[in-house]
C-alpha cells in the first residue's frame, strides 16, 4: 500500500466536469498554473459523458457535438496544457478555510489550496426525495441512471417507459430510451404545459409520438419485483416496466455545506456574489452547483469566467465579506447569483433566474430600497424548468450603502394554460 | 450434502442466521434454507435499527428476557465481528400532560424490567440535549444505554460464521412439506428439493405460522404489521444527538425520530395491520402522516433532501409476546411472533433455541476453540474507519456512500454471496444513498455482473 501524501497547490478545483476543467483551462491561460483539478469518478469530463446525442458545445466551442465528444475535447484540451487532474478522487471534508482531506485509492490525504474553486455539479431527485409511493421493484430510474447504463454499458432498460418530467433533460431521456430500444408510452408534468423549447418537443416527443399528459404528477408506482405499472394524481393507470424521473434538479452541495457555506433555500446552491465568491474565504463556486441546472457549454462559460476572480483573489488577497442580498418574490423562485459587490469589478454579464409557475408578459424589475434600477418586459412567456436571464448591467447603479435587491415579476397577465 | 441433517434452520432472517451461527459451534450438520434468494431480506432488513435495552417490554415476558440478554450478548459480539454500534442513548419525550404523567410508569416499567440507567429530565435539560427540537416539550426519560446497530451486517455476520463453520446455506428453498416419521422430518420445498433432518427450527418470520401449520400446529397466526420508514439526508445527522423516542400511551402508537449508523436519519414507523405479507409499498397517507410527525418532533428535519422511503412487515401476532414453543416428538423448535426487538433478542433466541433442541433429544457436543473460525464483516459504520479510508479497495464506486470497487467485488463472490442489487445494497451501502444510483448505478451493475459471471440483465432485475 502507498501511504497518501499530502500537497499543496494554488487552486484546487472540485469537479472535472465543464466548468470545473473549464476553469482550469482559463487558470492556464491566466499563467495561473499550479492547479489540480478533483474528480472523484475514474474519468474527468462530467455529466456529457453520458450522452451520445448532439446539443454541446455551442456557446463554448463554438460547434455542435455529442456529449461524449464534447467531453472528450475538454479532457484533450487539459491534458495539452498539461493541466493536474486528478481521478478518483474525492475531496471528502474541509480541514481550514481552503484546506482540504481528500480520498483517493491511496486511503486519506490533504490538499492545501490558496483557492477553491467548487464545480461539483447537479443531479436529479430521485423517486425516494420525490416522495412517489408504491412499490420498489426494478426498472426505475433517472434519467442519469439510464444515461450511463445505455450509453457506457449498451443495455437496454425495459420495453415501455413512463417519462416523468418534460423539460429539455426530459425530452433527452425520450432520445436515450428510443435508442436502446425502449417505447416511450407517456411524458407526465404537474406543470399545464412542457418546459421545452417547440422545436426540441417537436423533434422528440411528437416525432416519436409520445403524449405529454399535463396537469398530472405520478401518484403511485406498482410492481414488486418489475414495475408493472404507474397510477397519476388524476387516478389513470398507465401499463409500463420501467419509469424515468427527469429533472427536478437538485446541487450537489454536500462539500459546500460541510464547509458552512450560505445556501439559497430554493435552488439548495451556494450563495455567490458577481465573482463567484461564496461566504467563505478563497472559496468560488460555478456551474450547475450554482444553478441547477443548465447546458454544458453555460456551465464551462463559468469556468472561464471565475478565471479572472481568481486572479483577483491571488493578487489582492482581498475577500469582500457580506454582499448585498438578491431576494426574489414569487413566482422567481432563484435567481443565480444571489448576492451582489456593489463596490467590486464583477465579471458578470447576466443573472440567471427560474420562475415556479408560466408568467405570460411579465416585466422583470430590480429595485433596491424601492428606486427601480432595471426593469425589462417579457413578451414571451417565462416557463418553469427553463433559464430566465438578465442583464448584469444595474450593478453599477446599486447603492453600496443601500438595501438589500428585490427582484420581482409585475404581471400584466398571468395565464394558467389548459391541456391542448 | 448429508443424508440427514441434524438441525434445518428454516428462514435467514436475523433470527435464523443467529440460530445457524451457533449451532455451527457445536459438532452438527446443519443447514440453513430461506424461501428467497438472500439473507436477512425479510422482515430483518427493514427495522429501525436499534439495540433495545428492553426497557419498555412487558415484564415478566419472553420477550423482556431475551431482549435484555441479547443486549448483552450482541453489544459483545458486534464488535469482534465488525458490525456497527453507536452508544448515543435515546429520549423519551413527553409532549402533552398525559405523555408527561405516563413518564412515571415508563421509569416503574424499565426497573421492573430489570433495566436501572433511566432517569427523568425537565424540559429545560431536554433542550439542552437537543437543541433543534419542536418547541412544547415536557420533559423527558433518558435512556443512555438504547443504542443504534448496522441491521443489515448483522444477519450478514451471523451468516457467514456459521457457513464458515460447516453450515450449508441454501437460498431458494421454499419449505411446502413437513413429513416427520421414524424420528427424522422429510422436508420438501416448491423448487422439488427434499432433505431430511432431524430437528427443524422455524425461524420464517412473516410465514412462522405457515411453517407452523405444515406440522399441523396452531396457536398464533401472523397479521403483519406494516411500518413505513422515511430516511433522511446525511446532511440531518448534526440535528439531533439521540434518538428521540414516543411515550407509549394508551391511545398512540408514536413514530421515532432515530440517528443510523450509516450516518442518515430515520423517522418512522407507522404501524398498520395489514393482510398481505408481502405488501411492502409505500403509501400516500403513510408518507404524509410520517413528514406531519417529524415536522411536531423536528420541524428542521424537513428541510432535508429525502435519502428513502421503504416500509417493513412486522411478524405481529394476535399475542403481544414471541411465540417460542418446542414439540420433542416432533423434533421441532418453533420461534414465531418474533417483531421489530427479534434482532436485539436474535443472539439469545439463538441460545434458547440450542437448550430446547436439547430437550428434543438433540446431542449437541461444543467444537473446541481452535475448531471455530472467527469472520468479520466490513464495518458500515459512519463512526468506524471505512475501506475508501484505509485506501488499497480501489476506487469509490457509490460517491454518496463511498463504497469502494472491491467491497461491491466481495459482496458479490463471498458467501453468502449478494445475487441482487438490494443485496449489494446492504452489504456495501451501495445505492442507498442520497443519489438512490443516479451516479453508480449503472457502474454497480457492470462491476456486479463481472464479479458474479451473471449478465447486466440479471442485475437489472430485467425479464
Amino acid at each position: 500500500m502507498t501511504a497518501a501524501s499530502n500537497s499543496s497547490v494554488d487552486v484546487a478545483i472540485i469537479g472535472g466536469g465543464p466548468a470545473g476543467l473549464s476553469a482550469a483551462l482559463a487558470l492556464h491561460q491566466l499563467g495561473i498554473t499550479n492547479v489540480v483539478v478533483l474528480e472523484r469518478e475514474t474519468q474527468a469530463g462530467g455529466a456529457p459523458r453520458h450522452t451520445e446525442h448532439l446539443g454541446y458545445g455551442i456557446r463554448d466551442l463554438h460547434r455542435v457535438t455529442t456529449g461524449q465528444r464534447y467531453a472528450a475535447e475538454l479532457r484533450k484540451r487539459v491534458n495539452a496544457a498539461g493541466i493536474t487532474v486528478r481521478t478518483a478522487t474525492t475531496a471528502v471534508d474541509w480541514l481550514d478555510d481552503t484546506t482540504l482531506q481528500i480520498a483517493d485509492t491511496t486511503g486519506l490525504s490533504t490538499i492545501a489550496a490558496r483557492c477553491v474553486v467548487l464545480a461539483t455539479g447537479v443531479r436529479e431527485r430521485p423517486r425516494a426525495a420525490r416522495l412517489v409511493a408504491g412499490d420498489r421493484g426494478a426498472g426505475i430510474f433517472t434519467t442519469g441512471s439510464l444515461q450511463q447504463l445505455t450509453a457506457n454499458h449498451h443495455q437496454r432498460p425495459g420495453k415501455r417507459a413512463v417519462i416523468v418530467g418534460a423539460e429539455h433533460v426530459s425530452f433527452s431521456a425520450v432520445l436515450t430510451l428510443r435508442h436502446a430500444g425502449c417505447d416511450v408510452i407517456a411524458m407526465v408534468t404537474p406543470l399545464p404545459r412542457h418546459q421545452s423549447y417547440a422545436a426540441l418537443r417537436v423533434a422528440t416527443a411528437t416525432r416519436h409520438r409520445v403524449p405529454i399528459i399535463t396537469g398530472t404528477n405520478i401518484a403511485e408506482i406498482h410492481g414488486r419485483k418489475r414495475v408493472e405499472a404507474v397510477t397519476l394524481t388524476n387516478g389513470h393507470r398507465i401499463e409500463c416496466d420501467t419509469v424515468v424521473f427527469t429533472g427536478d434538479w437538485i446541487p450537489d452541495n454536500e462539500l459546500a455545506r460541510r464547509g458552512d457555506i450560505d445556501i439559497d433555500i430554493a435552488s439548495r446552491s451556494p450563495i455567490v456574489d458577481g465573482s463567484w465568491r461564496t461566504n467563505r474565504r478563497g472559496v468560488f463556486a460555478i456551474g450547475n452547483l450554482i444553478h441547477p441546472a443548465e447546458p454544458a457549454d453555460i456551465c464551462a462559460l463559468d469556468g472561464r469566467n471565475v478565471a479572472s476572480a481568481v486572479a483577483g483573489w491571488m493578487a489582492t488577497n482581498n475577500w469582500p465579506t457580506d454582499p448585498l442580498r438578491i431576494v426574489v418574490e414569487n413566482p422567481i423562485s432563484w435567481i443565480s447569483p444571489g448576492a451582489v459587490q456593489p463596490r467590486a469589478a464583477a465579471a458578470l454579464k447576466h443573472f440567471t433566474l427560474r420562475v415556479s409557475e408560466p408568467v405570460a408578459d411579465a416585466t422583470i424589475c430590480v429595485t433596491q430600497n424601492g428606486t427601480v434600477l432595471w426593469r425589462s418586459r417579457r413578451p414571451r412567456r417565462l416557463v418553469p424548468n427553463r433559464s430566465i436571464s438578465i442583464s448584469a448591467s444595474w450593478l453599477t447603479k446599486v447603492d453600496p450603502a443601500g438595501s438589500d435587491i428585490n427582484v420581482a415579476l409585475n404581471v400584466s397577465v398571468a395565464v394558467e394554460e389548459r391541456l391542448r | 450434502m448429508p443424508e440427514i441433517y441434524d438441525v434445518v434452520v428454516i428462514g435467514a432472517g436475523v433470527v435464523g442466521t443467529a440460530v445457524a451461527r451457533l449451532l455451527s459451534h457445536q459438532h452438527l450438520e446443519v443447514a440453513l434454507l430461506d424461501a428467497g434468494p438472500d439473507i436477512g431480506a425479510g422482515t430483518s432488513k427493514a427495522n429501525t435499527a436499534i439495540l433495545h435495552t428492553g426497557f419498555d417490554a412487558t415484564p415478566g415476558s419472553i420477550e423482556s428476557r431475551l431482549v435484555a440478554r441479547g443486549y448483552a450478548l450482541l453489544n459483545d459480539y458486534a464488535p469482534t465481528a465488525g458490525i456497527a454500534i453507536e452508544p448515543i442513548g435515546a429520549l423519551l419525550v413527553a409532549w402533552d400532560d398525559e405523555q408527561a404523567a405516563s413518564l412515571n410508569t415508563s421509569a416503574e416499567k424499565a426497573v421492573a424490567n430489570g433495566y436501572l440507567g433511566a432517569s427523568l429530565i425537565d424540559a429545560q435539560s431536554v433542550y439542552e440535549l437537543e437543541p433543534q427540537l419542536a418547541s412544547g416539550a415536557r420533559g423527558a426519560m433518558v435512556v443512555p444505554d438504547e443504542f443504534i446497530i448496522d441491521p443489515w451486517s448483522t444477519p450478514l455476520a451471523f451468516a457467514k460464521e456459521a457457513i464458515a463453520n460447516g453450515v450449508a446455506w441454501l437460498p431458494n428453498h421454499s419449505v411446502t412439506k413437513l413429513d416427520r416419521s421414524h424420528d427424522i422430518t422429510v422436508i420438501s420445498t416448491a423448487e422439488q428439493h427434499t432433505l431430511r433432518a432431524r430437528c427443524v427450527v422455524n425461524a420464517a418470520g412473516l410465514h412462522s405460522d405457515d411453517v407452523h401449520a405444515l406440522f399441523g400446529l396452531t396457536g398464533f397466526t401472523v397479521r403483519p404489521r406494516r411500518g413505513e420508514l422515511i430516511v433522511f439526508d446525511k446532511l440531518a445527522r448534526s440535528l439531533l444527538a439521540h434518538t428521540i423516542l414516543p411515550v407509549p400511551t394508551s391511545h398512540t402508537k408514536g413514530v421515532l425520530v432515530a440517528p443510523t449508523v450509516f450516518g442518515n436519519v430515520m423517522l418512522g414507523p407507522t404501524a398498520d395491520d395489514i393482510d398481505d405479507k408481502t405488501a411492502t409499498s409505500s403509501t400516500r397517507a403513510g408518507i404524509d402522516a410520517l413528514l406531519a410527525k417529524g415536522q411536531r418532533i423536528l420541524p428542521a428535519l424537513l428541510h432535508e433532501e429525502v435519502t428513502a422511503v421503504y416500509a417493513g412487515l412486522r411478524a405481529a401476532t394476535q399475542h403481544s409476546d414471541y411465540q417460542i414453543s418446542h414439540d420433542p416428538t416432533l423434533g421441532y423448535v418453533c420461534l414465531g411472533g418474533i417483531r421489530s426487538t427479534g434482532l436485539t433478542a436474535s443472539m439469545a433466541l439463538a441460545e434458547e433455541t440450542l437448550a430446547l433442541l436439547q430437550q428434543c433429544g438433540l446431542v449437541a457436543t461444543p467444537k473446541a476453540p481452535d475448531e471455530l473460525r472467527s469472520i468479520r464483516v466490513t464495518n458500515l459504520g459512519e463512526a468506524f474507519e471505512r475501506p475508501y479510508q484505509r485506501g488499497s479497495s480501489g476506487a469509490i464506486v457509490c460517491h454518496c456512500e463511498r463504497t469502494t470497487r472491491d467491497e461491491i467485488v466481495e459482496a458479490c463472490t463471498v458467501a453468502p454471496a449478494a445475487t441482487t442489487l438490494d443485496g449489494i445494497r446492504r452489504r456495501t451501502r451501495a445505492l442507498s444513498g442520497r443519489c438512490q444510483g443516479f451516479y453508480c448505478s449503472a457502474e454497480v451493475c457492470a462491476l456486479a455482473a463481472n464479479a458474479s459471471g451473471k449478465p447486466m440483465t440479471d442485475w437489472l432485475g430485467n425479464q
